[in-house]
């Protein structure tokens, strides 16, 4: 009796607990349908970004407001690809002038704060500067800091929205929700390629779910099975402003390490 | 001189690669700036005009890791003839590898975190007539090894000489009304005496960490009136020290706390002092893009009244506001008000732009106000004023 008994409950045990897993798995997969097809796809696009190893790149940017009239600033990137977690990266800027030999080191990470310092060649100051700000314009441009640091797919929740054409070509429509709370959007719709997993374009909703900006990526170029487009362009529909990010000389696996990117190799940079 | 026999090797080394790089003048880059500057002192009633330049030449090896650095500086100023001065800032060479560095030359080194007060940073004499503010520094002789490891940075320093910190003429109302005479060493050696300095600094997670030592002259002068035959002059006495220092900061989000202490041991006075505080910056104040950077800096040096410093018991408040525009707009305000003589006070605003591509100005103001005859700050209390530069940067 005590062993039926005890058999018995155990079956309803067992019952109950698969009929809770299998209704706690329902639920989550059907968010995670919806969720789960966007999410596939942007861990396709990292994937497919992955292993480059290290890169070395130009950068011009060009500012314009809505009278027409523009500024011009270059620097130069050298990027680290690190395993499991944020890359690190080293921009010199060359333009304008004034700011020629200002350093920027930072070690992104998908969840925890990010690592930045600033060098200042004139005082040859090394500050620790505070990584809070992501939702600040990035030297003055419609780009902020968020906008350029790297996109790792932790950073984000995701929703499928639709297939669509985009200038010809198949992409794939996600919302990018970001999951850190001090990000300047509600979300981001993203226009993915649908061959070659690549970002053609993103819209940006402020933090009153209003449009507030849209990036495009044009000019894609192949380096190996790594895509990179050579320009950048995002138009701030709120102020009329926009600014061009023009790149040069991309190199991949240029043998670069850890020790590239330590804070004597940013009193180093030029 | 030490450092003309340091900078012949120096040379004769940097030409063995010049000869050997085909490609040398690809590997050349040059940069500087020139601009022209007025100050006015409001009670004085003086104007002074000036003209600076700055330019530096810089050689990368292209096959190796060698490079060069020459920066050389200059003023003319109407008014102050101690301020009519040039400066080597820079004769540097540089050989790196992945786990360690070697500099040998002129050149200049800064520690430190916090923002009113640089007390740990001890390698370079202050340029004081150039900035009211000690931001500017002399070049300095030194050869400089650095071994990065993955528990810390390690640097050591041999500083075979001394330079004398510059110090406004009577002519310039930022002197308070004295001659300066020449400076007396408490070293034999004077000027030739060699200092050394070791730093070891870490990162770890929020925390950016620095733990100094410096042994040799100190780069303050003990400013001390003299009567002699030429009458009353100050005589700026360098003595010699020991001093250990710490700098800590920590990173949390739009908070950065930062701490700055030394310890001096000298045959005077020893003593520690030390300056604390933090920034907080509120991101995107009023739905702009602007930022406003909150600072305040607690200063504490163990002499009280009878520091040389006049940051003995201080309250440093500021306020800095980034316009994060096309011209980066930027103004700051500060008070650093005495917490011992109530009526003493140092207030200042800095501004700057930039102007089309190349040209940036500044507006710098600071204001004196004491009425305690021993605080520092008294003998400057007329000499308000407000500078305004031009400069154009190539």
């Amino acid at each position: 009796m005590l062993l039926k008994y005890s058999a018995f409950l155990t079956a309803t045990l067992l019952c109950l607990a698969s009929s809770l897993s299998f209704a706690g798995a329902q639920v989550v997969s059907d968010s995670a349908n919806k969720d789960s097809k966007g999410f596939t796809i942007a861990k396709e696009v990292q994937d497919r970004d992955s292993g480059w190893g290290d890169s070395h790149a130009k950068m011009e940017m060009i500012l314009s407001n809505k009278q027409g009239q523009s500024s011009r600033r270059t620097m130069e990137l050298k990027t680290l690809e690190v395993a499991g977690d944020g890359d690190k990266s080293l921009t010199v800027f060359h333009t304008p002038r004034d700011v020629q030999g200002t350093a920027f080191l930072s070690y992104s990470h998908a969840l925890e704060a990010d690592e930045q310092w600033l060098y200042l060649p004139a005082l040859k100051r090394v500050k620790r500067i505070s990584s809070a700000n992501k939702s600040g314009p990035f030297l003055g441009s419609e780009f902020s800091f968020e906008d350029l640091s790297s996109f790792e797919v932790e950073k984000y929740t995701y929703e499928f929205i639709r297939e669509d054409t985009l200038a010809g070509n198949r992409v794939f429509v996600v919302q990018y929700t970001p999951k850190y709370s001090h990000s300047g959007y509600t979300h981001l719709e993203v226009w993915i390629d649908q061959k070659e997993y690549l970002f053609r374009k993103i819209e940006f909703y402020d933090r009153k779910a209003s449009h507030l900006k849209t990036l495009e990526f044009n000019e894609y170029k192949a380096f190996g099975k790594y895509w990179r487009a050579m320009e950048y362009k995002v138009s701030n529909h709120q102020t009329g402003k926009s600014t061009i990010l023009n790149w040069q000389d991309y190199a991949f696996k240029t043998g670069l390490n850890d020790a590239d990117f330590n804070k004597n190799a940013l009193k180093r940079a030029r | 001189m030490k450092n003309v026999l340091l900078a012949s090797y120096i040379i004769v080394f940097f030409s063995q690669f010049a000869v050997a790089d085909n490609s040398f003048i690809h590997n050349v880059d040059v940069r500087g700036n020139t601009g022209s500057g007025v100050r006015g002192f409001t009670e004085y009633q003086k104007l002074q005009g000036s003209v600076f330049g700055e330019i530096e030449v810089h050689w990368q090896s292209e096959s190796t890791n060698n490079s060069f650095t020459t920066t050389l500086f200059g003023r003319m100023d109407s008014l102050d003839s101690e301020r009519t001065h040039a400066d080597i800032r820079e004769f540097m060479w540089l050989y790196y590898t992945d786990s360690w560095e070697i500099k040998a030359g002129i050149g200049k080194v800064f520690w430190g975190v916090t923002e009113s007060a640089h007390r740990v940073d001890i390698i370079n004499q202050t340029d004081s007539v150039e900035t009211p503010d000690g931001e500017a520094k002399l070049g300095q002789p030194m050869i400089n090894w650095s071994g990065i490891y993955h528990w810390g940075t390690v640097d050591a320093f041999v500083l075979p000489y001394f330079r004398e910190r510059t110090l406004a003429s009577i002519d310039s109302p930022l002197n308070i009304g004295l001659f300066i005479s020449d400076a007396i060493y408490e070293s034999d050696k004077k000027q030739e005496h060699t200092d050394y300095a070791l730093r070891y600094s870490q990162t770890v997670g929020v925390w950016d960490l620095g733990l100094s030592y410096f042994k040799g002259t100190d780069r303050a002068p003990v400013l001390a009136p003299v009567v002699n035959s030429e009458g009353i002059q100050l005589v700026p006495y360098y003595l010699q020290i020991e001093q250990a220092g710490l700098e800590v900061q920590a990173t949390l989000g739009s908070w950065l706390w930062k701490l700055e202490a030394i310890h001096q041991e000298n045959n005077r006075r020893n003593y520690a002092a030390l300056t604390a505080g933090f920034e907080y910056t509120l991101i995107s104040i009023a739905d702009s893009a602007k930022d406003l950077g909150l600072l305040v800096e607690l200063h504490r040096d163990s002499r009280n009244g009878q520091a040389d410093d006049p940051l003995q018991h201080d309250l440093f408040v500021g306020a800095r506001l980034t316009f994060n525009d096309i011209s980066d707009t930027a103004f700051l305000v500060g008070v650093i008000q005495d917490l011992t003589d109530s009526d003493s006070r140092l207030a200042f605003i800095e501004a700057s732009r930039r102007m089309g591509d190349d040209w940036t100005v500044s507006l710098d103001g600071r204001m004196y106000l004491s009425e305690t005859p021993e605080n520092i700050i008294y003998g400057l209390r007329k000499a308000d004023h407000i500078t305004l530069e031009a400069t154009y940067h190539f």
